[in-house]
C-alpha cells in the first residue's frame, strides 16, 4: 500500500506542493485540499508540474474546497480526480498512511 | 460640526488608507479579517481603497459556494462595499493574468492595474495595512 499525501497551500504563493511532488515516490496518491486546490485548474501556471506527475502518481483535489472557491469540476484539468469528503476518507482507508505537507 | 466641513475643512485630515490583500478565501482569516477592518475604516470618514493582489485576486472570484466546507461565505460583502462609499477596488494586472482569469471572473466591478501603476498609487497613501 503507498502513502497518501494531503497538501493545503496554494501553489502559486508557497512551494509546498512542489516539495510534496518532488519528495513522493511513483505510486503515491496526491489531494489536494483547502487552497491547494487552486494548483489543480487548468487556468494556473501550476498545472503543467501537476499534469506532469500525474503520469506516475494519483492526484486528487477535494470537491467542497474547489466550490468554495468559486471553481467547478469542469476547470480542473484531466490528470486529476475530483473526490468528496467520502472519497477523501476512502484514499485515507486505502493507503498505509497519510504524509500532511502542512 | 458636520461631516462635510470635517471633511473638506483643515481640521480633522481625512487619510488615505490602502488595504493591499494577497492571500485567497477561506484557507486562511486574512481575508475576511481585512474586510472587517476595512468596514471600520470606511466608519471613520476615510479615503479608502482595497488592493488585489496574488492569491488575494481569488478573493474576489465569482460563484464561491461554501456549504459544502462549513464556512460562511463572505463574497457577497464586496459588492455591498459600494454601500459603504468604497468604490476604489484594484486588482494586479500581473496576478490575473497569472491565474488566467479576466475581470469577468470576478464579482465586483474593479480596475486593472499594472504593477507599475500601482506602485504609483501605494506610494501616495498615508496608511498601508497588508492582509
Amino acid at each position: 500500500m503507498a502513502v497518501l499525501h494531503t497538501t493545503n497551500k496554494s501553489p502559486l504563493q508557497t512551494r509546498d506542493l512542489e516539495s510534496c511532488l518532488r519528495l513522493t515516490r511513483p505510486g503515491s496518491g496526491i489531494l489536494l485540499m483547502e487552497d491547494a486546490v487552486y494548483g489543480a485548474l487548468r487556468s494556473t501556471e501550476a498545472s503543467a508540474r501537476l499534469a506532469q506527475a500525474a503520469k506516475d502518481r494519483r492526484i486528487y483535489v477535494l470537491g467542497p474546497d474547489l466550490a468554495a472557491r468559486g471553481f467547478t469540476p469542469e476547470e480542473v484539468i484531466d490528470e486529476v480526480e475530483v473526490v468528496d469528503y467520502g472519497g477523501f476518507v476512502d484514499l485515507v482507508a486505502e493507503h498505509h498512511h497519510v504524509q500532511a505537507w502542512v | 460640526m458636520s461631516d462635510t466641513q470635517a471633511n473638506e475643512g483643515g481640521d480633522r485630515k481625512v487619510k488615505r488608507f490602502m488595504f493591499v490583500n494577497r492571500k485567497a478565501p477561506y484557507g486562511t482569516i486574512y481575508a475576511l479579517e481585512a474586510l472587517e477592518v476595512v468596514l471600520i475604516g470606511a466608519a471613520f470618514d476615510q479615503d479608502v481603497s482595497l488592493v488585489f493582489a496574488d492569491d488575494g485576486v481569488y478573493q474576489l472570484k465569482k460563484g464561491q459556494q461554501t456549504k459544502g466546507i462549513g464556512q460562511k461565505n463572505f463574497s457577497p460583502t464586496y459588492r455591498a462595499l459600494e454601500d459603504y462609499d468604497i468604490e476604489k477596488l484594484y486588482v494586479e494586472r500581473e496576478s490575473l493574468q497569472a491565474r488566467g482569469l479576466s475581470p469577468d471572473d470576478l464579482l465586483v466591478p474593479v480596475r486593472v492595474l499594472g504593477s507599475a501603476e500601482l506602485s504609483v498609487l501605494m506610494d501616495e497613501q498615508d496608511v498601508l495595512l497588508s492582509f
